[in-house]
């Protein structure tokens, strides 16, 4: 388990209202001149993972990094780690800080500033006497010389990367004001000859560790809202059935196994429901079913295929794709039932709609000529932009801050995920396992 | 592996005796998994469940094939596969204990749970055939896999009419 132990006054989210947002203004007009005026494209390629960077005016904050004090004791590197996440996120730029530091030391912040630092992160683990590990750090505005604040987390050796993620996300806050996704998990399916893995996997697709392993496939895997439970269609039974799975002891439960198929699981807001397409009554429609098992309600009544349910995130209404006009489109139907309203027109195939936590995008995949395309429709405004250059794209699921989606495509003839900033503008191909990888889907945010 | 075989098998059976009632109508607790590791010590830790499968028993009429193919994006019986679903049918008339699983297929392009759902209209397509045929529904099961077993695992049309069928599976 996780104790945040505050060493020091925190000045956690609450100093972005002065100080952090005056650094980052400084920060940003700073970057904007010098980086405004050239389009560029940079790649930072590391060995687990690939970041490209293209766009005009793009601004990343010059962030210093000093190895934490103890690390080489320690099973992970936690200034690695922090460091890959923060440069996936094409916010930050790394340097070398040059000299060895840690939480409490005094950083010479003119040397900072000539390496061309804007910020820098320090700090320290040590290993405590139960064996958990205690992991301490301090962030610090360069440009200022001002103390940014820290935390301590004392955490148990399977957790210094859940840290590390931790950490990440309290510079990515703290610099950008935005909540940082890096302690989060996402939740993917590999194809390995002819064996299917459902892997958890850190948010930079790392530490994966299988949830359920089988001779038949896994489709369709969803987070629970409090991340502690994964709903998911297998066909071990040599057919589609529903299964709710709770990730950390291992245990599950059938809940939709009705005559016919049963598929793509979507939780409600609040977790208490399910909706699922079901075959049981002749045909593929949408039913909401009690997550803890019971009987389902029916909310589609149509004669066509009504699949792929989301539902909006106030929990008001269902998002879903239907074939009712002739070709597949996605609907929106009020969960109280009513009328149903079609939400896209252009072209002929939108598919696998997946709406923002805040409420505002729907990603979507459209084909276009022959091409799978990942879309992102605004909702108030219905403008439509296609995201990526991929052409095989699949099951688009958003970060828990809306900032990010994460998708299935096809690169080099091999099934891989890559995550997207909305824009497109900064993708990552996710670390993982070897063979094709496939469905993803983004885990809520971390609840310690 | 023998015991979770036997669970499975209970299940199985459990579901063929109701010859009128809707299989699995109730959801039950799953017990054809085991959790391999204890209670975490970690927050980020994750228990594995290894699932088995289950084999047909059944061998089905001889000398029949058991998959019906579809043309792209149809869910039409063509005339060809007339004489195969008859087969069927009278085999399944022959003894009421005899029971098939529909399980029907779509090519690779576009999405797995719209995929799911074109499969699944094939299947239903056979069961609607067979049931005119006079076979009773109780002892017919449409499902779909998709896109997900492809028959063929090429990316070409060729490969993708080979993969938009309906196989017929005897339990």
């Amino acid at each position: 388990m996780f104790l945040v132990l505050p060493y020091r006054p925190m000045k956690m989210p609450r100093f972005l209202d002065s100080a952090a947002r005056r650094f980052m203004h400084l920060a940003l007009s700073f970057l904007t001149c010098l980086l405004g005026l050239l389009a560029f494209t940079t790649s930072v390629a590391h060995a687990q993972f690939r970041v490209d960077v293209s766009g005009v005016g793009l601004t990343q904050v010059p962030i210093a990094f000093s190895p934490f004090r103890g690390e080489e004791a320690a099973p992970q590197r936690i200034a690695s780690i922090v460091q890959a996440d923060l440069e996936r996120s094409g916010m930050f730029r790394a340097l070398a800080a040059g000299q060895a530091l840690d939480e409490t030391s005094r950083p010479d912040m003119s040397a900072m500033r000539q390496r061309g630092a804007d910020a820098l992160l320090t700090g320290s683990v040590t290993r405590l006497a139960d064996g958990r590990f205690d992991v301490r750090f301090r962030l610090w505005d360069v440009v200022k010389g001002q103390d940014l604040g820290g935390a301590s987390y004392a955490v148990v050796s399977a957790d210094l990367r859940l840290a590390s993620h931790r950490i990440a996300d309290f510079v990515y806050e703290t610099l950008t004001g935005d909540k940082g996704v890096f302690s989060t998990r996402i939740a993917y399916v590999t194809k390995v000859g002819g064996r299917y893995n459902l892997w958890i996997a850190d948010s930079d697709g790392e530490n994966a560790q299988a949830a359920l392993t089988s001779p038949e496939p896994i489709i369709s895997p969803s987070w629970s809202p409090t991340g502690s439970q994964l709903a998911y269609v297998s066909f071990e039974s040599r057919k589609p059935v529903v299964y709710v799975h709770d990730v950390s002891v291992g245990k599950r439960r059938v809940v939709a196994n009705f005559r016919g198929s049963n598929s793509a699981p979507a939780w409600s807001p609040d977790g208490k429901f399910l909706a699922v397409t079901l075959s049981r009554d002749g045909g593929s429609q949408i039913y909401v079913i009690p997550s803890a098992g019971g009987e389902p309600r029916r909310l589609t009544q149509s004669s066509s295929i009504d699949t792929e349910p989301a539902f909006a995130p106030d929990g008001s209404g269902i998002y879903f794709v239907s074939d009712r006009g002739g070709s597949p489109q996605i609907y929106r139907t009020p969960v109280m039932g009513g009328p149903v309203q079609r939400i896209t027109y252009q072209g002929s195939y939108n598919i696998s709609p997946s709406i923002s936590p805040d409420g505002r995008w729907m990603a979507y995949i459209a084909r276009n000529g022959g091409q799978y395309k990942l879309h992102l429709m605004d909702l108030q405004s219905d403008k439509i932009q296609p995201v990526t250059e991929t052409s095989a794209d699949e099951r688009p699921s958003f970060a828990p801050n809306s900032r990010l989606i994460v998708y299935a495509t096809q690169l080099q003839g091999r099934e891989a995920l890559m995550t997207t900033t909305l824009d497109g503008k900064i993708t990552a191909r996710l670390a993982g396992q070897a063979g094709d990888i496939r469905e993803p889907h983004w885990g809520p945010f971390f609840k310690p | 592996m023998n015991r979770l075989l036997i669970v499975i098998g209970l299940l199985l059976a459990l579901a063929g005796c109701a010859s009128n009632v809707k299989l699995d109508e109730v959801p039950v607790e799953d017990k054809a998994g085991t959790a391999a590791a204890q209670a975490p010590a970690a927050s980020s830790s994750v228990a594995t469940i290894q699932a088995g499968s289950i084999p047909g028993v059944d061998p089905g009429p001889t000398g029949v094939s058991k998959v019906i193919y579809f043309d792209y994006d149809s869910f039409v019986i063509k005339a060809d596969s007339q004489t195969l679903i008859e087969a069927h049918a009278r085999y399944l008339r022959a003894d009421k204990n005899r029971r098939i699983s529909i399980e029907g297929h779509a090519d690779e392009r576009g999405g797995r749970e719209y995929n799911l759902a074109l499969g699944q209209k094939r299947s239903e397509a056979v069961r609607k055939a067979l049931g005119l045929l006079g076979v009773p529904d109780g002892q017919l099961e449409a499902v779909s896999f998709g896109k997900e077993k492809p028959a063929d695992a090429g990316h070409d049309e060729a490969a993708w009419a080979k993969n938009r069928r309906a196989e017929i599976a005897y339990r």
